[in-house]
């Protein structure tokens, strides 16, 4: 289970997240719902420290995975991120590599060599962002020929093949048509079978019906929290309500 | 909105690729069993189930050596100060700095002036920046503002290939085809029946080498720096500007001067300064074709000697070890001249640059 | 009204014709540079220029086999010792650096860029060639790299920052190590651009003469001993073209084209590489 406490974090002394307590459970698909500007691609990326890497952040309170507090001092965060994966907003494949070589990126850049594992791995995790019919016979190209939405997915598998325990979702369907946008969600339902997933987005059907449980976060504080559905039929604070019966935001 | 409590999602479009198992897929809604055990969480984040490294080592390595790198760099700089200092120090020494401006330079006699030099760096610098600002500015209006792209590109391509040219090449056109024509020219203005050769400026033997030759040359060799900045500046102009004064009914060159050339000004003297950096330094043209003589005259017909070219001929025939430190000495005047005009050339494009909000120009 | 009107259209075309007179005449040298190689180099173009050793003045035939070579070694241990400088220098400066040390190493690079080329040479004089009591091809090569660091850092630079920085974070998601990021996923990316700024620097020194002139100081034989002095071709084609024998200018000329093509090669080897790279990105 990945969860936080009290989590603040602020950019070169100003506050962007005041305080947020939350947990993902295993095998659920959690969302993060809130208006542009809101903090929750901020709070995502505390999850897998890439705060580390830009310098003015501030990260206080504290972030856990199976009980283990990921930003102690002790835990090289090199090794955090092969346990939490991340995909962003939008596609960014290697654009030097090669279908195959994206797929195992995460793998073979950091020291595994196996040829027979990479490419088992490879196969593995393009089945599971449902890509592999479309380029096992091409996986010596480029990818900048596939589409948008196949370039995501490759992001995903190349994601999944690194074998993390959570995969951090960063708004993956937004430059997506819908089409797109229904393939990926689909591959997420399979993939919570083994793993958590948690997902930013700003599309309030896409939370509805893609996810299990719902955040609801305004202005770097969480405001509500719970079951998708409750969140959707019966919100306990007005603020959620006027916010997915489309009031603001 | 409203979301029903069990509602089935629609069947995915057909032509998916093949998912496993698509019909025990769990509503949005439901809580799911597991169909499998989930594998063992393990507690330990720092275990690795492929045994990889987290190029702790490998990381500080590469850290280290690109580090060094960029010492090396930064030593560089400090250690050509340092070691032209040092070199001149012997020469300073024995004659001091007041000595470098006088005008005899005999270091067989043990006369270390360097005066002529200065003059001679000075003045070549100067009829090359004469000839070539404005060329260089006039050719960088007509590439931005008038020709279409396809014979601007060209040309530009052509003025960039000119960079291209080793100056000892140059310096070999220069000898047996440009000195030629210079003398032919300079013959002519002393045959002129305006009595030209009167003027100081033109004055003594038509001989072809000299301070016109040499200046000619630093001008074809200043020309592509100052038209590449140039025409980076130029184009630079927001577009807003050329059309608010073409909306006042000014015609192209009425806009380009009233306009566009006093908003590009400060970029364009930059870009002079970078050049006359460059030419300050020239060695090997100059060399061939400014005659080797000490001496200071106003005349472009005239032969001189810069700081560069001395430096290419004396040094390896120098007398003494202090004639050698007194033309490391004249090497360090070389240095701090291109340094500091090099540096108020870049420091200036940089306070250009942020003040109108454009990005980078020079290179 | 009109009148003034016509009068300023007629004044502007003039200027404006000015301009392109300036544009046309910026054009000749080069022109009248190349047509002058050509024409004088073309006719001692053989053979003979790339296997035959220099004869004593006064002697007619003989070639520059000494001084291609000599610059083939010099310019390649240049090269060898730059690039690499280079190159990293520009890595730790878009990678690992904070801000402020890359924008002052920018700085120190614009700076050495402009140093002039024989002040170079004073230098690696003092620190080469005085220890070793001798000139020698390698401080010819020092003076050499000192000459293209400066340049191959600015290139790369230039390149490594054009890579965006998503491919970097996708790197970092990954669990990638830092390094290897740099190595594999930006180093990579940039690779073109970086390959094409070292081949142009390296046909820029090719053609360096002043630092020569007290570094690796010439040699009328053939050496390829390092701790010797050596003969490099801009060098040689200096001291023939300053000569008063009419047999050397024909071998400066001839040196002059080989030089001119060996540059030119340069150029187009590099717009090669960006075009086959583009190529490769869209297949």
């Amino acid at each position: 289970m990945l969860a936080c406490q009290n989590l603040k974090i602020e950019f070169d002394r100003k506050p962007v997240l005041k305080g947020v307590t939350l947990d993902f459970p295993a095998q659920k698909i959690s969302a993060i719902i809130g208006p542009s500007g809101c903090g929750k691609s901020t709070l995502l990326r505390a999850f897998n420290r890439m705060h580390d890497l830009t310098p003015g952040a501030k990260v206080t309170g504290s972030v856990t995975l199976n009980g283990r507090e990921i930003y102690d001092g002790a835990e090289d965060p090199v090794l955090i991120r092969r346990r939490i994966g991340m995909v962003f907003q939008k596609a960014n494949p290697f654009p030097t590599l090669s279908i195959f070589e994206n797929t195992i990126s995460g793998l073979r850049l950091s020291g595994v060599g196996n040829r027979a594992l990479l490419h088992e791995a490879a196969e593995k995790a393009l089945v599971d962002a449902a890509l592999w019919d479309e380029v096992k016979d091409r996986l010596k190209s480029s990818p900048m020929s596939l589409s948008g939405g196949q370039q995501q997915r490759l992001c995903i598998a190349r994601a999944l093949a690194v074998d993390p325990e959570v995969l951090l979702m960063d708004e993956p369907c937004s430059a997506l048509d819908p089409i797109a946008t229904a393939k990926i969600e689909e591959l997420m339902f399979r993939l919570r079978e083994r793993l958590i997933v948690v997902i930013v987005t700003h599309n309030m059907q896409q939370a509805a019906r893609a996810s299990d449980r719902t955040a609801f976060l305004w202005m770097g504080e969480l405001v509500e929290e719970g079951e998708t559905e409750a969140i959707f039929t019966s919100p306990k604070k007005s603020m959620t309500e006027d916010y997915i019966t489309g009031r603001f935001g | 909105m409203e979301a029903p409590a069990t509602e089935t999602p629609e069947r995915p479009p057909a032509g998916l690729s093949a998912s496993p198992k698509p019909s025990t897929r769990p509503t949005a809604f439901q809580e799911s069993a597991p169909q499998t055990a989930p594998p063992p969480l393990s507690p330990d984040l720092a275990v690795d189930r492929y045994h990889r490294s987290t190029g702790r080592t490998a990381d500080r390595m590469f850290r280290v050596a690109t580090g060094f790198c960029a010492a090396m760099i930064a030593a560089l700089i400090l250690v050509v100060i340092l070691f032209m200092v040092k070199g001149s120090i012997p020469a300073f020494k024995d004659h001091g700095l007041g000595a470098i401006l006088s005008s005899a330079w005999d270091p067989t006699n043990q006369k270390y002036g360097a005066l002529t030099f200065l003059f001679g760096t000075a003045y070549t610098s100067l009829i090359g920046m004469v000839i070539a600002l404005p060329l260089a500015v006039l050719t960088a209006v007509a590439l931005v503002e008038i020709l279409p792209s396809g014979p601007a590109k060209a040309i530009s391509l052509a003025v960039e290939l000119l960079a291209a040219i080793p100056s000892v090449l140059l310096g070999l056109w220069g000898i047996f085809e440009l000195v030629p024509l210079v003398r032919r020219f300079e013959i002519s203005v002393y045959r002129s029946p305006l009595g030209l050769r009167k003027l100081p400026i033109f004055s003594g033997s038509p001989l072809g080498v000299g301070f016109l030759a040499a200046g000619l040359l630093l001008a074809i060799m200043a020309l592509p720096f100052i038209l590449s900045v140039s025409r980076e500046v130029l184009l630079q102009v927001p577009n807003a500007q050329r059309e608010a004064a073409y909306a006042l009914g000014a015609t192209r060159w009425q806009a380009i001067r009233r306009f566009i050339l006093p908003y590009s000004w400060k970029g364009i003297f930059g870009a002079a300064l970078l050049g006359l950096a460059r030419v300050l330094g020239e060695t090997m043209a100059v060399t061939m074709v400014i005659g080797n003589t000490p001496q200071i005259k106003a005349s472009l017909f005239a032969s001189g000697y810069t700081l560069a070219s001395v430096i290419a001929n004396e040094f390896t025939e120098a007398p003494s070890e202090l004639a050698i430190s007194a033309l490391i000495s004249l090497g360090l005047i070389l240095l701090l001249l291109s340094v500091t005009l090099n540096a108020a050339a870049r420091i200036m494009l940089i306070y250009l640059n942020r003040s109108s909000g454009a990005p980078q120009g020079a290179k | 009204m009109t009148q003034s009107h016509g009068l300023r259209k007629f004044h502007g075309r003039i200027m404006e014709g000015v301009c392109l007179v300036a544009a046309i005449a910026a054009v000749i040298p080069l022109f009248a540079f190349l047509w002058h190689l050509v024409a004088m180099g073309a006719s001692s173009f053989s053979l003979a220029l790339f296997t035959k050793l220099p004869l004593p003045p006064g002697e007619v035939g003989g070639g520059l086999k000494n001084a291609i070579l000599g610059s083939l070694l010099v310019v390649g241990t240049a090269t060898v010792v730059g690039i690499p400088i280079g190159i990293g220098a520009a890595v730790f400066m878009t990678e690992f650096a904070k801000p402020a040390v890359t924008s002052a190493l920018r700085f120190a690079c614009d700076v050495l860029s402009g140093v002039p080329s024989i002040v170079m040479g004073l230098l690696a004089y003092q620190i080469v060639v005085r220890p070793m009591h001798h000139f020698s091809a390698f401080s010819g090569s020092i003076a050499l790299a000192f000459i293209m660091m400066p340049v191959v850092v600015i290139t790369s630079q230039e390149m490594l920052r054009l890579v965006p920085h998503s491919l970097r974070e996708a790197g970092h998601a990954l669990g990638i190590p830092a390094w290897r990021i740099a190595a594999s996923i930006s180093l990579r990316a940039a690779a073109p651009g970086i390959l094409t700024g070292a081949i142009l620097s390296i046909s820029r020194i090719a053609g360096e003469t002043a630092p020569m002139l007290f570094t690796s100081f010439g040699n009328p034989f053939l050496s390829l001993d390092p701790k010797a002095p050596i003969a490099t071709l801009p060098h040689t084609i200096f001291t023939y073209a300053i000569s008063p024998y009419d047999d050397w200018h024909r071998l400066a000329w001839g040196g002059a084209l080989i030089l001119v093509l060996g540059i030119l090669g340069a150029t187009l080897l590099s717009r090669f590489i960006l075009w086959w790279h583009q190529r490769s990105l869209n297949s």
